[in-house]
């Protein structure tokens, strides 16, 4: 009995690794999560019929990886949280048809044609209305080292969209400013956390009252519970802490699935895709005709709000993660 | 031992597994050192001699002081209370001490997390946003939460052994029970409480999911975020590297602490069980211990889980979740197989055969072991991606690489047996004219299967709730239950996490207690 067990056990181990190859014909590396990705590529999935594998990463990880991975890279496309990151990677970038792109504005896609928003965002100010009421609240982001705010700021240091709003500060600042300013938070005792979602969550359990996120971050908890105790703000029009990014895709020049890879990236600009992340998703769409999201600044708010970074411009992602291990912060 | 064994030559059958687990662990170690010492000279410097590292080492050190005190001051009076008083139901109290071995670091992280915050449980049923658990104090109690049982179990198996005699001597020389205990029982057993503290100080040096959800910046922590946010190559292979030296400097202390002691009986006789110690007035509180202990490290988790369940009403994807626990086992069965069956001819080697070739790669084994399995999957990726691109992020690498990592532990139970069962038995069938392969298929294998497939199914409860080596070499989409609880609990989604860690929890339960059914022989 005990030997036919063993044996089994055996045959079994032989076999497994052998009935898991999988029939992959897109993978995408993705460095924004899952909870958003998803849905998405189960429509594209069951529109198209192409398979679609996911690996989820952080966005720096991803671009790091790809890197590494050079000619060897199983990816196709990479999905990544700001354009700083895909301008970092365009070196293995194919080019995408300027067709595909033709409804974007110029703002939202690179000059190379190499990579393509997809959507945009804005970076806001999360705040807890009754610790830190709006009155209270900063002129601009570089205000945060003050007295006032000890202890009281959250940030994620790791996340992509952070790190690409701090690439802006040094192009648009200079870097003296920059690392200044990262210098004055960590004396400030800015608390440092994973993620967007943890930093939202961390203002409503009454760990930090402000916070430094993305802007649609908060609509997902008021989607669940619209009595959910935190709002978010701009800080004075042009202040480099209300940067508009996109997320946005490259295709591989090592993929051997261009052709789906580009259905994909069409498809990620399709209007019923662009409804999607701007209801669902509370972005801002990249292409005209979308129907805005009632619960969001307009785009002409967010665009005067935002200082003028073209997004090429954040392509230096390796000064940055160097300034911010300086810091101690990775 | 065989009479003859010294100076034969082993069979092929057994070198060749035993040098291809020795190259499998050595090269991408080997590959690692290489990656790190590739880098400018003057970059590292700045990068490792910096206050920074001084923190994390302090860190590392405050953070495995802690939990062995935790775990010690959780485990001693456990296994006392167990072995020695009269306590009732022994075999449950027993296995509900073993039990929390099954609950992942990282789902006792976010059960501790639960509790708190704006939808915690607190503030759900009493009003109370009470602050998060984390840091040092958070990581130290989850991390002790779930592996006191390592401890316990060394602690209980040395209660057991002891003599009784000894106790009773120091009693008719005129000391009190109290003072006998601590002048008498305690002293006898370190070998075990040092033997229970280096599993936990490895498995503290190499855990990640607890110190990443808590955010408390040790080593493990540090290599993620390089990892994770940075991907800084050379750094992530320095910060490994100087994991692996702290490594080493537990597994030399605890050697040295050991060194010089004898604790083994002398004398003619039987060694007898000591009589039980009636609790008398101290039962309730003894009680009130056991009730605590065993709230906080299986209760806790379960009621948070389950609170989470009840919350909203999640859509639990229940295809979803099948395909992940099928994947998990997909992944988790071949490797402790493949675990298993590279642990019986390194054992037989080293046992039957013993050379310095085969000492090496024993030792080899247990290093492997003790390399912290974020270091150790981030070799292989290096060394995947440097020299087996075809393996990389394949099926075939993530088995081969948790069979690596895992077996030394399935090497314990089979050298136990084959130790206990000596080679005459196998001798006699020699005589009796069957070759050495057919004697050792049919007489020994057969007495040694139990403890193969005990180490088997310990290596497999491991696997399911492993996170460093699942996270970087799965290959794209492979998810299991370990990556989607830690992702899903990162993202601040407890609500979807929840099922899957249930799930995770009761199938390692599962295993636990078929493991104490195959060990229960021997208690």
């Amino acid at each position: 009995m005990k030997r036919a067990l063993l044996s089994g056990l055996a045959g079994l181990a032989i076999l497994a690794p052998t009935g898991a190859a999988f029939s992959q014909e897109l993978t995408v590396y993705s460095g924004r999560g899952e909870s958003f990705v998803a849905p998405v590529i189960e429509m594209f999935e069951n529109e198209t019929g192409i398979d679609v594998e996911v690996r989820y990463g952080g966005t720096a990880e991803l671009a790091a990886l790809l890197q590494e991975e050079g000619a060897n890279s199983p990816a196709d496309v990479f999905w990544a949280q700001d354009g700083g990151a895909l301008g970092a990677t365009q070196d293995l970038f194919a080019e995408i048809p300027a067709s595909v792109s033709e409804d974007q504005p110029d703002r939202y896609k690179s000059a190379e044609g190499r990579w393509i928003g997809t959507s945009a965002r804005a970076r806001v100010l999360a705040y807890s209305p009754e610790r830190a009421p709006e009155d209270t609240l900063p002129e601009s982001v570089k205000d945060l080292t003050a007295e006032e705010w000890s202890d009281r700021v959250g940030w994620a240091p790791t996340n992509g969209s952070f790190q690409a709003f701090v690439t802006a500060m040094r192009v648009h600042e200079g870097e003296e400013a920059a690392k200044e300013w990262v210098d004055g938070m960590v004396a400030n005792n800015a608390k440092t956390y994973r993620n967007n979602v943890a930093l939202v969550q961390a203002i409503a359990d009454g760990e930090i009252d402000v916070a430094l996120t993305n802007n649609y971050y908060l609509g997902r908890f008021k989607g669940r519970d619209s009595s959910f105790p935190v709002e978010q703000t701009f800080f004075a029009e042009g202040d480099i802490g209300n940067l508009i990014n996109v997320a946005g895709v490259g295709i591989l020049e090592t993929s051997d699935s261009k052709e789906e890879a580009q259905r994909f990236a069409e498809f990620l600009l399709t209007p019923a895709v662009q409804q999607y992340f701007t209801s669902a998703g509370n972005e801002y769409p990249v292409i005209a005709g979308v129907i805005p999201n009632a619960t969001l600044a307009s785009v002409s708010t967010v665009e005067t709000a935002s200082p003028e970074v073209p997004l090429d411009e954040l392509s230096d992602l390796e000064g940055t993660l160097e300034l911010l291990r300086s810091a101690n912060l990775l | 031992m065989s009479p003859n064994a010294a100076a034969r030559r082993p069979p092929l059958l057994l070198l060749v597994p035993a040098l291809v687990v020795g190259a499998g662990l050595a090269v991408p170690l080997v590959y690692l050192v290489v990656r790190a010492f590739s880098a400018e000279w003057s970059a590292v410097q700045a990068l490792i001699f910096r206050p920074y590292t001084a923190t994390l080492l302090l860190n590392t050190l405050k953070l495995t002081a802690g939990v062995l005190a935790t775990t010690t001051l959780i485990a001693l009076p456990l296994a006392w209370l167990i072995v020695r008083s009269d306590l009732r139901h022994k075999k449950l109290l027993s296995i509900l001490a073993v039990m929390p071995l099954a609950v992942p670091g990282y789902v006792m992280a976010y059960a501790l997390i639960g509790l708190s915050g704006y939808y915690g449980f607190l503030n759900h049923f009493f009003g109370l946003t009470v602050p998060r658990l984390q840091g040092w104090a958070g990581a130290t109690v989850a991390l002790s939460l779930y592996t006191f049982p390592y401890v316990f179990l060394n602690l209980r198996a040395a209660l057991l052994g002891l003599d009784p005699a000894l106790e009773e001597t120091a009693r008719s020389l005129g000391r009190s029970q109290r003072a006998t205990f601590f002048a008498v029982t305690l002293p006898h057993l370190v070998p075990a409480l040092l033997s229970g503290w280096l599993v936990i100080g490895l498995y503290v040096l190499g855990d990640f999911g607890v110190v990443a959800l808590m955010r408390y910046e040790v080593f493990s922590f540090a290599i993620y975020n390089q990892y994770a946010g940075a991907f800084d190559r050379f750094y992530a292979a320095w910060l490994s590297l100087m994991l692996m030296a702290l490594t080493l400097g537990f597994l030399v202390a605890e050697g040295l602490a050991l060194r010089g002691r004898r604790f083994s009986r002398v004398g003619t006789g039987v060694a007898r069980r000591a009589s039980l110690v009636p609790l008398g007035r101290w039962r309730p509180l003894a009680h009130a211990f056991l009730a605590l202990v065993f709230a906080a490290s299986l209760g806790l988790p379960l009621m948070v889980i389950l609170f989470w369940f009840g919350f909203g009403a999640v859509e639990v994807d229940w295809a979803l979740l099948r395909a992940t626990a099928l994947r998990t086992a997909g992944a988790a069965l071949p490797g402790a197989v493949l675990a298993a069956l590279l642990a019986l001819p390194l054992v037989v080697l080293t046992v039957r055969y013993p050379s310095r070739t085969s000492w090496a790669i024993e030792r080899l084994a247990y290093f492997g072991y003790a390399v912290p399995p974020l270091a150790f999957a981030l070799a292989m990726v290096f060394f995947a991606l440097g020299l087996a691109p075809f393996l990389y992020q394949t099926l075939p690498l993530l088995v081969a690489s948790y069979a690596l990592s895992f077996v030394a532990l399935a090497m314990g139970p089979v050298r136990s047996a084959l130790l206990q069962m000596g080679g005459r038995v196998e001798e006699a069938a020699r005589v009796l004219g069957r070759g050495p392969a057919s004697a050792f298929a049919s007489v020994t294998l057969p007495l040694l299967s139990r403890s193969l497939v005990a180490g088997g199914m310990l290596v497999f409860i491991l696997i399911v709730k492993e996170l460093p080596i699942t996270f970087l070499l799965a290959p794209t989409g492979y998810t299991t239950l370990s990556m989607n609880v830690f992702a899903r609990t990162s993202e601040g989604m407890l609500l979807e996490a929840a099922p899957y860690a249930l799930v995770t929890i009761l199938f390692s339960s599962l295993f636990v207690g078929l493991i104490l059914r195959y060990e229960g022989g021997r208690s």
